[in-house]
């Protein structure tokens, strides 16, 4: 599973690491639309546990298909990433709890 | 500026550092990062704002976005065959992954496609309320830049042909579309989880 060819910087995987990838990617997507579909569970859990699916599916495909690592020539990778992971969450968070917050005091909905 | 690229590229041939080609592009990635973002903050916003037209139960053909969904996922395998393939400098079996990548995506927009002109043509097109302008903003950006990878593709495909052999400008090249298409599957995780899925739930 190891990177035998080294001939280019960009960490590339082998053909194992990508199926490996591939079938957690297939159990995590197939697991979220079961989940929904089945109407195992109540409305708000289900939501929860497919938006924790998602971001396991999300790491998965980060290290199995973009080949993200702790190395260091992935270091200002994983540092960019990182700070634009840290702004997406303020902006979505920040958004919908003054949103949230605007409609409930001006009385819109 | 490409002369000093590969000129670089040339001089470290060890390769214990990356591209800044690559680098560059990962940057701008994360810039589009932001620009989704923003397209599911609006849509978390306005997920509810009907305007008394159709709910997410209505207008969500749950069975269409899985295939969708299975699409993309084959599409990025197919990529990363591919890929292996780039790096071995095995250029027709490379050509042959790219093709099949580009065939999946063809399908995925064709399938995107449909499903609008479908939504459109009942009356539930963006104009129809703020839930549905939001929606059709984020996938369709989403669907622009599945587009932009095709054609992307096809160009690459056009330049590898009658090629023996890769050199690390092309290597260059067919990485940063492996990045941009791997992460138009990570987006596609965001929005079928929190667009199809938590709108029919």
């Amino acid at each position: 599973m190891a990177d035998h060819i080294s001939s280019s910087g960009e960490g590339h995987g082998s053909v194992g690491s990508y199926v490996t990838g591939f079938v957690l990617a297939v159990i995590l997507t197939v697991a979220a639309f079961g989940l929904v579909m089945s109407h195992a569970m109540s409305p708000s859990a289900t939501g929860g546990a497919i938006a924790l699916l998602a971001v396991v599916q999300i790491v998965v495909h980060l290290i199995y298909f973009l080949h993200m690592n702790g190395s260091s020539e992935q270091r200002w990778n994983v540092m960019a990433f990182t700070f634009t992971v840290l702004s997406v969450l303020v902006l979505v968070a920040g958004t919908m709890f003054i949103m949230h917050d605007t409609s409930i005091n001006m009385m819109s909905r | 500026m490409a002369q000093n690229m590969t000129a670089d590229a040339a001089h470290a041939h060890d390769e214990h550092h990356e591209s800044p080609v690559v680098f560059g592009f990962w940057l701008y990635l994360m810039t589009d990062c932001i620009i989704f973002g923003t397209l599911f903050a609006v849509f978390a916003v306005l997920r509810d704002q009907f305007a008394g037209g159709p709910t997410g139960h209505e207008v969500f053909e749950l069975s269409g976005v899985g295939i969708e969904t299975a699409i993309l996922l084959f599409s990025s395998i197919t990529y990363g065959f591919g890929m292996i393939a780039a790096h071995e400098n095995k250029v027709s079996t490379m050509r042959t992954w790219l093709g099949v990548t580009f065939l999946l995506g063809l399908g995925f927009l064709f399938m995107e496609i449909r499903e609008f002109s479908h939504m459109i043509a009942e009356g539930n097109g963006p104009d129809r309320s703020a839930f549905l302008s939001a929606f059709f903003t984020l996938v369709g950006t989403h669907g622009l830049h599945v587009t932009c990878g095709l054609l992307w593709m096809a160009v690459l495909l056009f330049q590898t042909a009658g090629k023996t052999e890769l050199n690390e400008r092309m290597i260059g090249k067919l990485t940063c579309l492996s990045l941009f298409w791997h992460f138009l599957d990570i987006v596609w995780i965001c929005v079928f989880t929190f667009v199809y899925l938590m709108g029919v739930l």
